[in-house]
């Protein structure tokens, strides 16, 4: 279990507990986060659950891979530094505290 | 409580549709109904993840129970829809109730096609593939050593006979077409997977024809061919292809055609329904086409709830579509229909390659086979109506991002 907070650019948060072994692009569209859609459902083809993730965590949630680093190349909202596919970081106890910053496409 | 709008259909489209009219703010009353026992799942994993027992099916849900609760969408889910009476903005539930509607959402979604009953298709121990109901289903039968045969040569089928191997079956694989894939693919494509599913043991025919399905004590053997062979099965998977679901729009004597007839904002001939997902037909550079896909059904759906809260938009999404077969991952941007070319663009690694599709100069489609970035940048590319010539597309030495991004 991890309690993960997304923080809209309106400066607005969700929370939610999430447990373990999810994916965060599922633990988003369970709590309702606005834009995160995952509509593949995770499988690495559609770049629609991309978020920003709080510098001070991203070591934490892992190594990004060849197909998540080019599949942040086609996000609405142009890739950062601290982009992640959020279907690819995986609810951990390590991970309780997450920050993630919801982009918001135009 | 002012008269909702209804969803017939709890599939993809369905749950893009109520996710879109609940993020735009729209305050219309929804009403889900849908004859499985569960809220909108995915489908693409049933095939896969799901058949292999490697996700459990809560996480099929593309949206948790709760979430409709929390968002103020009712449900009806085991129920189905009778009768549409346009007329009187009424539907019929299975059960004699009269529901009043302010606008109708059709996401009917298809069936799997069976072989006929005549042929023994509808004999104990053959399967369609399309609903967690159906994995149900056919999961025990899923055991290492068990004889598989699989009918059809299309992406279910093939996505079906990998996790059979991978579950440890005996897989036997029959094509009636001179290839597998031969109605949506290159030759390059369908020779790459005939290939690797060679590879992993499935013994796949091509150019085969099953004459009928044999039974014994009751439940299906085998099948005889055409050419009299006979090949024995314990369980037998049709992957055929699908049909539309436009029963209810057909009685209620909505256009049909292949498909409820939509226009470009996903309108059937009756202004107050609309039809979102597989079971829509609509128009496409000129032509009717009709998509049994994920992203046509979650576009149409957001589609629809923007133009019911009032934004002027055209279907025009640009189609994708993905297949994972043993740790091969597929992936395709555009259309290939009424392509005259194709060129072969080598991939990073022996095991990778990407298909790109022309019509004269104009580039329709790519198919990508485990290389990303034929398929992402390709996407760029077919979205903003750059047409790469096709010799600089096939040379690995172009950088595919410039040229998208550039």
């Amino acid at each position: 279990m991890a309690n993960i907070t997304w923080k809209m650019e309106d400066g607005s948060e969700i929370s939610a507990d999430v447990k373990d072994g999810l994916n965060l692009m599922e633990a988003a569209t369970a709590n309702n986060v606005p834009h995160i859609e995952g509509v593949c459902g995770g499988c690495l083809s559609c770049a629609t659950c991309h978020v920003f993730v709080d510098p001070e965590w991203l070591a934490r949630t892992g190594e990004i891979d060849d197909i998540e680093d080019t599949m942040l190349d086609m996000t609405d909202v142009e890739r950062e530094d601290n982009s992640r596919l959020s279907c690819q970081i995986i609810v951990a106890p390590e991970l309780d505290g997450l920050l993630l910053y919801v982009p918001e496409p135009e | 409580m002012s008269t909702p709008v209804i969803i017939v259909g709890a599939g993809q489209a369905a749950a893009s549709f109520i996710s879109r009219h609940k993020s735009l703010g729209n305050s219309a009353p929804l009403l889900l109904i849908g004859a499985e026992p569960y809220p909108p799942y995915q489908r693409p994993p049933l095939s896969k993840k799901y058949l292999l027992g490697e996700l459990a099916r809560e996480r099929l849900f593309i949206r948790p129970p709760q979430w409709y609760v929390d968002q103020g969408v009712a449900t009806r889910f085991e129920t189905r829809i009778t009768e549409i009476r346009r007329a009187d903005k009424q539907v019929i539930t299975d059960n004699g109730e009269v529901i009043d509607y302010d606008k109708l959402i059709l996401c009917t979604g298809s069936h799997a096609r069976r072989l006929p009953a005549e042929l023994g298709g509808n004999l104990p121990g053959v399967y369609t593939l399309r609903s967690i109901a159906d994995i149900d289903r056919m999961a025990p039968e899923f055991q290492a050593g068990r004889k598989l045969l699989v009918v059809g040569g299309g992406y279910i089928g093939l996505e079906a006979a990998a996790a059979a191997r991978q579950l440890g079956l005996e897989v036997t694989l029959l094509e009636m077409a001179e290839r597998i894939l031969q109605r949506v693919a290159a030759a390059e494509t369908s020779r790459y997977f005939r290939e690797l599913h060679a590879g992993h043991g499935v013994d796949l025919r091509e150019s085969a024809r099953i004459s009928r399905l044999i039974e014994d004590a009751g439940k299906v053997c085998g099948a005889e061919l055409e050419s009299g062979e006979i090949i024995a099965a314990d369980l037998v998977l049709v992957g055929i292809g699908g049909s539309p679901n436009i029963e209810l729009a057909l009685a209620a004597g909505l256009d049909c055609d292949n498909g409820i007839r939509v226009n470009q904002i996903c309108q059937t001939s009756e202004p107050e329904i609309y039809a979102a997902g597989d079971c829509s037909n609509f128009s496409r550079g000129g032509q009717r086409i009709r998509l049994e896909s994920v992203q046509n059904a979650a576009d149409q759906g957001d589609l629809i709830a923007r133009v019911l809260a009032g934004e002027d938009v055209r279907y025009n999404a640009l189609p994708w579509f993905w297949s994972d077969q043993y740790d091969c991952k597929l992936q395709i941007v555009g259309l290939n229909q009424g392509h005259d070319h194709c060129v072969i663009r080598p991939g990073a690694s022996a095991s990778s390659l990407s298909v790109w599709y022309y019509r004269g100069a104009r580039l329709l489609a790519i198919d990508a086979i485990n290389e990303p970035k034929s398929y992402a940048f390709g996407r760029k590319i077919i979205e903003a109506g750059k047409n790469p010539a096709p010799e600089l597309a096939a040379d690995p030495a172009t950088d595919l991002k410039a040229l998208a991004l550039g």
